[in-house]
């Protein structure tokens, strides 16, 4: 079996399980190309159905390019899409230019999570999240427990033994389950290219610039790049020595803003 | 160069430098992004240290203030002949569980000793871990040559107590290679300070490993969830072993009754004839009803039993006393149980005895046990089929062993 159907298969299994565990479960969708390979998954997984609600969390910041591919592929893939906003800091004014960058991405996104998460009571979780992103995320578990004020316990985390994935504890209120945690960036392109997986044109150059890693617009700078297709992405990524993550504000805060971030539930 | 990524656990006890010779492996490679370099150099001038190659592992603000690693941390790195997926494991007894974790996904292993202070409780405990899980493939580097003046007779001396105890546990190391990791000594350069030395680098030691091959054998289909998709009933699982045919017969285990694949999906890939070993697939069955935890097999290869002989290893630091109630997961199949018998445990770090025919077992302890279950379950022996001779053990929803079916 080649790689990369090695890794599509773990990924399928990951998913599946948690379905069968969890049933009243959702994903997470940010439109990035890795959520959007997750849900590509997903079609897969259940033989092109999605049968649970995605979810996309909209910090009222986001790309307009990114809305619009959310609303398209919303319909074209028959999704039930769930978009939650926390509306009391979006009205008060919550943004990148107030407060740290710390405060902005708890409140617009995990604390936008929390509420969807308690309206709709999901027992599980499917996140885009790979290890080779970040070193905290590098430390994650397939299926993470969370307790009821979402905090990850990183200094104790559950056993995880070969595909078992742990049960559910009084304790535990949700997982996160993370079912491309194995694969890295470079994996991410040619499966997307394998596949035909369709991805908005931010990461497709235009002007000697692209973005490598999309998130809210105001918190995402433009590599330089003349990479206008997936095959010339690859190249470049064969030999490139800058990190992903290099055009991401909220990295650079403080060198533990992730792993802060991370304890209190953020994605 | 090779297809697959090799997954690699880097063992050893606290200290003796694991997350650092990973760090410098990186370094000494080119693989850091130059980011990460400038991450690493800044925190360790905040907190007025030299330049701390575990960093680049030791993610946690904890890990880096404490010195220590608390959690597995899985790793990219690629060389000319192939990928690897390097798992960085706790040392500290306390951590058991996240290296067991780490382990389990390995392939291959490389074990740090240290030459100031040997073979340590920790080592002995990894060592006999390692040979559990089923890890053959293992390189023992000796770290901290520098401490020792590149001493080839420290090195000869510790090496010759290596072989011993790793030979104890049935493990042989493929090369023993003096290093400093701290210097970069024999990491992806050769030494000209360890010139009396003739093996391979470190770098060339894990090139050496080989990818676990996938063996033809008797198809097993672990049964995981049942969809309706397009008016079908479609049977859904990852086949851990052989192949599935069109209209192959197959055992429903444990209850013994019989089915037929009338065809085999996947999305968007029409008319499958036949599904190898690792593939996520979708059964349309005649002849049974199946439901989760079934175990379709091609023969009555395996046991159908309600008591799993194996060993266990304790991963938690509350104690086991003989009758708590437990759960049994091995591969979807799931039961509810007791230990009824410890035969015997001990402490593989331990010079101790082991005891015979106890009432309990303690932290990082492994026993040899009966588990009894309360429902049948179809199990094989490790070495015939992995996925169905592995388990795990919870109590109230918390991992607490892991089983090998003996």
């Amino acid at each position: 079996m080649d790689h990369l159907t090695a890794l599509e298969n773990k990924s399928i299994f990951i998913i599946r399980e948690a379905y069968y565990r969890f049933r009243n479960i959702a994903m997470l969708w940010s439109v990035g190309k890795d959520s959007t390979t997750l849900l590509w998954l997903v079609r897969k997984a259940f033989f092109g159905e999605v049968p649970f609600p995605v979810i996309h969390i909209d910090t009222t910041y986001k790309f307009p390019e990114m809305y619009r591919f959310r609303d398209e592929y919303a319909k074209k893939w028959g999704l039930n899409l769930i978009v939650g906003r926390n509306e009391g800091q979006v009205e008060a004014g919550m943004g990148p230019g107030k407060g740290t960058k710390l405060d902005c991405c708890n409140e617009l996104k995990t604390n936008a999570l929390k509420q969807i998460i308690e309206k709709n009571g999901f027992k599980a979780l499917l996140l885009g999240i790979r290890r080779d992103e970040h070193g905290i995320r590098a430390k994650e578990r397939v299926f993470s427990p969370r307790d009821e004020n979402f905090k990850w316990d990183y200094e104790d985390q559950p056993a995880e033994l070969w595909d078992q994935y742990k049960s559910t504890a009084a304790e535990d209120n949700h997982f996160r389950v993370h079912p491309i945690l194995h694969m890295t960036e470079l994996d991410i392109w040619k499966y997307i290219r394998r596949e035909n997986i369709p991805l908005t044109e931010l990461y497709l150059s235009k002007n000697g610039k692209r973005y490598r890693s999309i998130g809210c617009a105001p918190c995402c700078s433009p590599i330089d790049s003349n990479a206008s297709n997936v095959d010339e992405i690859i190249a470049e990524l064969e030999s490139s020595h800058t990190s992903e993550r290099a055009g991401r504000a909220q990295d650079k805060e403080d060198a533990y803003t992730m792993q802060k971030l991370r304890s209190l539930g953020y994605m | 160069m090779e297809e697959r990524s090799l997954h690699i656990v880097i063992v050893g006890s606290v200290d003796h430098g694991k997350s650092t010779l990973i760090g410098r492996l990186f370094f000494d490679t080119g693989s850091l992004p130059p980011e990460k370099l400038e991450e690493v150099k800044r925190v360790c001038e905040e907190l007025g240290r030299p330049l701390e190659f575990a960093y680049v592992m030791d993610n946690l603000e904890e890990e880096r203030t404490r010195g220590i690693t608390i959690d597995i941390a899985h790793t990219f790195f690629t060389t000319p002949k192939r990928k690897y997926v390097i798992i960085d494991a706790p040392g500290h007894k306390e951590f058991l569980k996240n290296m067991i974790s780490g382990s389990s996904q390995a392939e291959a292993a490389i074990l740090l000793v240290e030459t100031t202070r040997g073979i340590q409780e920790q080592t002995l405990r990894h060592c006999y871990i390692l040979s559990l899980l089923g890890i053959k493939q293992v390189a023992v580097t000796v770290n901290k040559m520098d401490l020792a003046g590149y001493s080839e007779a420290v090195f000869l001396d510790l090496k010759k107590r290596i072989e011993e105890v790793t030979a104890r546990y049935g493990i042989t190391p493929s090369y023993i290679v003096p290093i400093s990791a701290m210097e970069g000594e024999n990491v992806a350069r050769r030494s000209e300070k360890l010139s009396w030395y003739k093996g391979p680098t470190m770098l060339e030691a894990l090139d050496s490993f080989e990818a676990t091959k996938i063996e033809e054998k008797g198809a097993r289909f672990p049964v995981q969830d049942i969809y309706e998709a397009n008016g079908q009933k479609l049977i859904a699982g990852r086949i851990e072993a052989g192949t599935l045919r069109e209209g192959q017969e197959l055992w429903v285990l444990p209850g013994k009754s019989k089915a037929k694949v009338a065809g085999i999906k996947k999305y968007l890939e029409p008319d499958l004839k036949e599904a190898r070993a690792g593939e996520c697939v979708g059964l349309v069955l005649e002849g049974a009803d199946v439901k989760r935890g079934d175990i379709l097999s091609e023969s009555l290869a395996p046991s159908i039993t309600t008591t799993v002989h194996a060993n266990i290893f304790w991963m938690i630091d509350k104690e086991y006393r003989l009758g708590i109630p437990l759960t049994f997961k091995c591969a979807t199949q799931e039961a509810r149980g007791k230990i009824e018998r410890i035969r015997r445990r001990f402490d593989p770090a331990s010079e101790k005895e082991a005891v015979t025919d106890s009432d309990r077992i303690s932290q990082a302890e492994v026993a040899e046990v009966d588990i009894t279950l309360s429902a049948e379950v179809a199990i094989e022996r490790f070495s015939d089929i992995p996925e169905l001779g592995r388990f795990v053990l919870e109590h109230e929803g918390h991992p607490v062993a892991g089983g090998i079916i003996i």
